[in-house]
């Protein structure tokens, strides 16, 4: 279950011997390539590892045990959603009709998949309370992209076009500055209450008419929702302002919060968190964007239009002109999508539980810690699906820190939570163990926690140096990014010029 | 609950421990006007039926016909190799390796990728994948203007429209200029960018140029003068961008040979199903002087505090969650599992095999062309082409939509790709790859014959 | 340590008076904060410097802050070896590893800068 021992991997260059694999495709014509002017065709040839199939299977197999995954153990990276992956979704993305089809076939030819996400974001519409979906986006990050950039449209139909500010809360994710920054907005950092809370007043104070927008994760970073949000968005939309929601935070509140109704304008999902699309070592994911009426005209093109005979298609080109226009090509990464689809036909208004037993969970392993009491647990309400722990005391009595806590529990079979974030709580921890985790795995990790919080005390050396079992420890990272070294140079790299 | 673990008993002890009586009361801090009490979504499926739903969606699809469509997305042999690697859970359930010390199998793959891809380009600095080729491509286009700090780009029409329109709704956020390189419309370098119009557009001392953007295959399949378009683009300052289909270079001049400092890209061809349009795997790559304006994950080489060889995400302060407003870019879940899926891919086809599929490509569409020609419907250009070229066809789109009752795709009507550009209205664009059986150009061929016959 | 003879700004710049030239740092302080130093980008000589401005930037492994101006001035030489051992900043932070020299504006601006008492009161109140 853990990742351990002496596991190092020679790369797939090392293993490579002029002569080895082949055999996949057939040989082409020798004067297959006569017709093309010799100005254009490659002269150096790449020097690609030669590997046979048996060595590249063996290769790639290690490689993957070398990795901690959900199939593997428990992953409560705080803000990611590590859920399990459910196997159906895989088998159906993969179904010859949907892995099969080109993106550019008639219409008539895309019948299911066209059904499918059109079905898909009138799911996703009632999920949020939005009245409109794209699933253009290929990512949260690209769909905070398409959000803001569709608020940057609006302001400029309406001849608004000097607002330049977005307002963020100083414990959002990277991806909301950096997001406004790209769609050509100032971002204005608005530190949080000391109860992590959003501070109103604050907001209302930097609210005016050079706002175009606020962004909002709901529940926070720290895992608190935000109550006072319905008169935070009420001052929000007198400045004449606009209000989006990361909904990376989406798996607390589906069935008991829907941003939409509630006032936002906008919203994306993380289908790759919530909907469980997996994450596939940091992608693909799928980041779908919901609008209400304001910002409808404004979606990316194409949209997925049912005809009044039933059947669907795509808009044409220009069809829309108030249109953003396109956030990539074709209609967004299908793949994904039709595992979120499958994900929430297996639950269907059941998505409610889930919430449930997320933000159920998310609390019990709370209460634990807070009764044991060697970490701090800062605020004092209840969280939603994750929360926030540190170790600002526990450093303060032993020396040990956040990161040595996070490799000790590399030890003992868990992923570390997310470490060093939210920015506004020193030495957090972000823990969100997400609803199909059992009650043995919770109570497990908490007793884990504990124990290394005795070892802090007793054994310090022990967390100092963690971890001790994994097939590498410690990184330099500052040898990496002093004198970056990032591609393999191979040795020899001699190549045949020429098929035979 | 389809997933979830929690026994009637499992939920009482945790309430109990919590000191309440109802899941509910942890909705509390929902103010009252604002809670919601339900979803108006079916009930859930169990498993079989919604396999059976599933079944029947894909089922509707048609991916029966012979096809010769590619136009940015291309059908390969994929060996199940990829795949049956792809299913392991330790690869598709992890997540982005931000532990390294549990994450050696993602980071050493990501490196491995990196270095792959940068062999296939010439170039030594390759990103850890972007979302697709057409946001690839947008991010290059920035990419241009931060290190130039120039405000206008100039991509050739020869770039397929919607990356053109990718990069125009990126360039938009920054109020950055896009000006589009017309193609040659006659003569022997028709359906090329037009080099004179790429002088006087770059002829422009108050707008000076950030970058060039040209693709190699073109959007019309042609082969463009890739050396001169760079040279006329670094003379005037800018940056040039590359925009590549993978395994063409295998046998094709790569970016790095010919001056691009930028390469972008779509991953798709290599290992990878067409899905209908995603999730693919956008190429990015750069020569070392720009490294620190590459967007997207990187992973390096280093060692650990023992000295063993280790893999590391590095250079972070370029992205969003350390540098936030001030990032490169906001990219942080890209598309990992598909830069994995190249690089088993071109582990298991090898230089050789990687070669055989370009040119046996070339080769299949030489035969399509010499096809189409005896029944005929010519070649629209005159430029040499890899493996995609455009035919000549009265009134394409009613065509195209009869050979589908032959059963034949017929690749794609160019004023659907390109509309209201009437060099291209009688046009279809058509492509062969390796798996593109002499059976299916016979088929295509006579369909067209017949076609062509029963028009008024 | 605290080198007595230099002045100070808030943001843990340190400048080195010398006529009507100043050489620049940052303090053990910051780099010590920073952690790991693996990246200083630097302006270009000749460069107009503005007092309290954001001249360049200093990444370690996990953090990036900006280097603010102590004084206005135009840039006459950059600390070239930075570029291949961003580690000086980080081992030698007032002598090998500085960053900037600077050739001053008129005017006294050394009035706006901590001396050394007033710095490490500052960063004993951090």
């Amino acid at each position: 279950m853990s990742v351990t021992g002496e596991r190092t991997q020679p790369t797939i260059f090392e293993l490579s011997r002029p002569g080895r694999g082949g055999g996949k495709v057939p040989h082409p014509p020798r004067d297959a390539l006569e017709r093309i002017p010799a100005e254009h065709l490659r002269t150096v040839a790449a020097a690609l590892p030669e590997v046979g199939e048996p060595e590249v299977v063996r290769h790639f197999v290690n490689l993957s045990q070398l990795n901690h995954a959900v199939d593997t153990g428990f992953y409560p990276l705080g803000s990611c959603t590590m859920k399990y992956n459910p196997k159906i979704n895989e088998w159906a993305a993969r179904l010859p009709g949907f892995a099969g089809l080109h993106p550019e076939v008639p219409d008539q030819l895309a019948q299911g998949t066209l059904e499918l996400l059109w079905e898909l974001e009138g799911a996703l519409a009632e999920i949020s309370g939005m009245r409109a979906v794209t699933l253009q986006p290929a990512a949260g990050a690209q769909g905070e992209l398409t959000g803001i950039l569709m608020i940057r449209a609006y302001h400029r139909s309406r001849g608004d076009g000097d607002r330049n500010e977005v307002l963020v809360p100083d414990s959002a994710h990277g991806t909301n500055p950096a997001t406004a920054t790209m769609a050509g907005y100032r971002t204005v950092n608005i530190p949080s209450l000391a109860d992590g809370s959003v501070d109103v007043e604050a907001f209302r104070a930097a609210l005016g008419p050079r706002t175009a927008a606020i962004m909002i994760t709901n529940p926070s970073t720290l895992g608190l929702f935000e109550s006072r949000i319905g008169e935070l968005l009420e001052a929000v939309h007198e400045a004449g302002a606009l209000a989006y929601m990361d909904g990376a935070n989406l798996n607390a509140i589906m069935g008991h919060f829907k941003p939409g109704r509630a006032g936002f304008d906008v919203m994306h999902f993380n289908v790759h968190k919530t909907f469980s699309t997996p994450h596939g070592g940091g992608g693909p994911g799928a980041g779908p964007v919901g609008v209400g009426e304001r910002l409808e005209p404004f979606l990316p093109a194409p949209r997925v239009v049912r005809e009044a005979d039933g059947s669907f298609r795509l808009e044409r080109s220009g069809e829309r002109p108030t249109s953003i226009g396109r956030m990539r090509s074709f209609v967004g990464n299908t793949g994904v999508l039709i595992r979120a689809y499958a994900y929430i036909r297996a639950h269907g208004r059941e998505l409610r539980t889930v919430s449930e037993d997320a933000v159920l969970a998310a609390n019990y392993l709370k209460h634990r810690l807070e009764q044991e009491g060697s970490y701090d647990v800062p605020f004092e309400r209840h969280c939603k699906h994750e929360f926030i722990a540190s170790t600002a005391s526990l450093k303060k009595a032993t020396g040990i820190r956040t990161l040595d806590v996070a490799k000790r529990l590399i030890d003992f079979g868990f992923h570390p939570p997310t470490v060093y974030f939210p920015l506004n709580v020193d030495e957090a921890m972000l823990i969100e163990p997400t609803e199909t985790e059992t009650l043995e795995t919770l109570d497990a990790f908490a007793d884990t926690l504990i124990a290394i919080a005795a070892e802090a005390r007793q054994t310090p050396d022990l967390v100092l140096e963690a971890p001790h079992t994994t097939p590498v420890r410690r990184l330099d990272e500052a040898a990496a990014a002093r004198q970056p070294n990032l591609r393999w140079r191979p040795l020899a790299g001699e190549i045949a010029p020429c098929p035979d | 609950m389809a997933y979830g673990p929690h026994t009637p008993a499992d939920r009482a002890t945790m309430l109990a421990a919590l000191g309440i009586s109802s899941v509910d009361e942890l909705f509390d801090d929902i103010p009252k006007a604002l809670r919601e009490d339900g979803l108006d979504l079916p009930p859930a499926d169990p498993e079989s039926v919604l396999a059976s739903r599933l079944l029947r969606l894909a089922e509707r699809n048609r991916v029966d016909l012979a096809s010769f469509l590619g136009a940015g997305a291309y059908r390969h042999y994929v060996p199940p190799v990829v795949d049956q690697i792809l299913l392991r859970g330790e690869w598709y359930t992890a997540y982005t390796p931000y532990q390294p010390e549990v994450s050696q199998g993602t980071l050493q793959s990501i490196y491995e990728y990196e270095s792959l891809v940068a062999e296939l380009m010439a170039l030594d600095v390759v990103s850890a994948s972007h979302y697709d080729g057409a946001a690839a491509t947008a991010e290059a286009a920035l990419m241009t203007c931060r290190a130039t700090r120039r405000e206008r780009v100039l991509v050739s029409r020869g770039v397929h429209r919607q990356y053109r329109e990718t990069v125009a709704t990126y360039l938009s956020g920054g109020d950055l200029d896009l000006d589009e390189i017309p193609l040659v419309s006659e003569g022997p370098a028709a359906g090329t960018t037009d080099l004179a119009a790429l002088e006087r557009l770059l002829d422009d001392p108050d707008r000076p140029v950030a970058g060039v953007v040209a693709a190699q295959p073109n959007v019309l399949g042609l082969l463009e003068p890739m050396e001169e378009i760079g040279r006329l683009a670094h003379a005037a300052g800018a940056l040039f961008v590359s925009v590549v289909e993978p395994v063409s270079l295998a046998v094709l001049e790569p970016p790095g040979r010919y001056g691009a400092d930028i390469a972008a890209g779509e991953g798709q061809p290599l290992g990878i199903p067409l899905s209908y349009g995603g999730p693919y795997l956008g190429l990015l790559a750069s020569t070392e002087a720009l490294v620190r304006q590459i967007p997207g994950r990187l992973v390096g080489m280093t060692t650990d505090v023992d000295g063993r060889r280790a893999f590391v995400m590095t250079l972070r302060a370029r992205e969003q969650d350390i540098r936030r407003e001030r990032a490169a870019s906001n990219i942080c879940t890209n598309q990992a599992l598909l830069a994995l899926a190249a690089g088993v891919y071109l582990a298991a086809i090898g230089p050789h095999g990687l070669r055989d599929v370009a040119a046996d490509g070339a080769a299949r569409a030489a035969a399509l062309e010499q096809a189409l020609a005896a029944v005929g419907v010519p070649r629209l250009h005159a430029a040499p082409y890899l493996n995609e070229f455009a035919v000549r066809v009265p009134d394409a789109v009613a065509v195209h939509r009869r050979l589908l009752d032959h059963g034949v795709l017929a690749g794609i009507p160019l004023v659907e790709l390109e509309p209201g550009d009437q060099d291209l209205a009688d046009g279809l664009l058509v492509c062969a790859t390796e798996v593109t059986t002499d059976e299916e150009i016979e088929r295509f061929a006579r369909a067209m014959a017949t076609v062509l016959e029963a028009a008024p | 340590m605290i080198p007595p003879d230099l002045r100070y700004t808030k943001e843990h710049e340190w400048v080195r008076l010398e006529g009507d030239e100043a050489t620049v740092g940052i303090t053990d302080y910051a780099a010590e904060q920073l952690g790991d130093i693996v990246f200083v980008e630097l302006p270009d000589p000749g460069t107009a410097l503005e007092q309290f401005a954001t001249f360049g930037v200093v990444e370690s492994v996990k953090a990036v802050s900006d280097l603010f101006a102590p004084l206005a001035g135009e840039v006459i030489e950059r600390n070239e070896r930075l570029a291949d051992h961003p580690e000086l900043v980080n081992s030698d932070p007032y002598g090998d590893g500085w960053i900037l020299r600077i050739r001053l504006d008129e005017g006294d601006q050394a009035a706006e800068l901590l001396d050394a008492s007033a710095y490490e009161q500052l960063t004993a109140e951090a």
